[in-house]
């Protein structure tokens, strides 16, 4: 036909792939642009093996709550939160609550001499290839999480807590949220 | 009068020194020297701080990789090669901080796609010039025909005017 553009495989195949070029681009870009797992969603279970080499594995925690919480030793605002954090422990490891430190893009004898410097005795382990911390979307340290007994995320913490009652809050509204 | 000790005995105690001086020797000379902060850079560069947005490990100014840089210097004392540190930053804090990805999964576009886009680009462009040679040249404007009764009239008109008629 005259004045009409000829199809032909070549250019097809050029469109082709611009398309999936373009595909590949917005879904990145639209991962990017989530944002941290929101409440209410399913949250990421994963597995970590502690400093102390005790392997850990959330799927095997059903029906507790579980809080996460990243952190780093080059993360000045953890260590507001690094006691509270663990005297929240201590006072809910009893009451069917897990604790469990995610420590995020970390050297190891720093990040000891960080746990011994805040006494922390809730496990603690490196998040290897920066498995978890992608999962959950996070974009920097501290955040915590604390996970439901049904496996959803009830609650998610950026930045630090401000008080050792701010984390006790959140946790006794997990507690609630599993018994009711 | 003090006894003179057996000869056994001071070939023995000889030969304890001797071999005990060789030990300190050898045990001085295994302590590897600290490696340069050259050396260290020279790894580093090739690294990428994993927690700020594209900032090459031997430059990055936070604290966190002044650590990532001491730990290159630890694992050089011991011996480890320049890959094999690359492979524990890969295992401990994921693909991001080599300065070159590895070619799997996704990864492979970055490799793949901008020689495609080349190729595809001379293709394109050796296409539309093929297209303009194909294309007709425009013949050149004809000259005035002579066959046009008006300028027929006007040339005889003029050859009249100079014959002076």
């Amino acid at each position: 036909m005259q004045g009409g553009r000829r199809f032909t495989w070549g250019t097809g195949a050029i469109w082709l792939l611009l398309l999936a070029f373009l595909l590949l681009l917005f879904f990145g870009l639209r991962r990017t642009q989530q944002g941290p797992v929101q409440p209410g969603a399913p949250a990421p279970q994963f597995s970590l093996t502690t400093f102390d080499g005790q392997d850990l594995d959330t799927t095997h925690m059903r029906g507790q709550v579980i809080l996460v919480n990243f952190w780093a030793s080059w993360c000045v605002p953890c260590e507001q939160e690094a006691a509270e954090l663990q005297q929240a422990y201590e006072n809910y490891k009893d009451k069917g609550v897990v604790f469990i430190g995610v420590n995020y893009v970390d050297t190891e004898p720093e990040a000891l001499d960080y746990m011994a410097r805040f006494d922390i005795t809730y496990p603690n382990g490196p998040d290897l290839g920066t498995r978890i911390s992608q999962a959950y979307r996070i974009r920097g340290v501290p955040e915590t999480y604390i996970m439901g007994a049904n496996g959803n995320l009830v609650e998610a913490k950026i930045g630090p807590y401000a008080s050792l009652a701010e984390i006790q809050a959140s946790l006794d509204r997990a507690l609630g949220s599993t018994t009711e | 009068m003090t006894a003179r000790p057996p000869l056994t005995l001071v070939f023995l105690a000889a030969i304890a020194a001797i071999g005990l001086s060789a030990a300190v020797s050898r045990s001085a000379q295994a302590q590897p020297p600290t490696p340069s902060d050259n050396q260290v850079n020279q790894v580093a560069s090739q690294l990428y701080c994993p927690v700020c947005e594209n900032v090459p490990l031997d430059v990055c100014p936070t604290q966190a990789c002044a650590q990532w840089r001491e730990l290159i210097r630890e694992k050089l004392a011991a011996g480890w090669s320049d890959d094999q540190i690359k492979q524990y930053f890969v295992t401990q804090y994921g693909d991001r901080v080599l300065a070159t990805p590895p070619a799997h999964g996704l990864n492979w576009l970055v490799y793949v796609l901008p020689p495609v886009a080349i190729l595809v680009g001379v293709g394109i462009l050796a296409g539309v010039l093929r297209s303009w040679r194909r294309s007709p040249v425009p013949e050149p404007a004809a000259p005035p025909s002579t066959e046009d009764p008006y300028v027929r009239q006007m040339e005889e008109e003029l050859k009249r005017r100079e014959r002076g008629e």
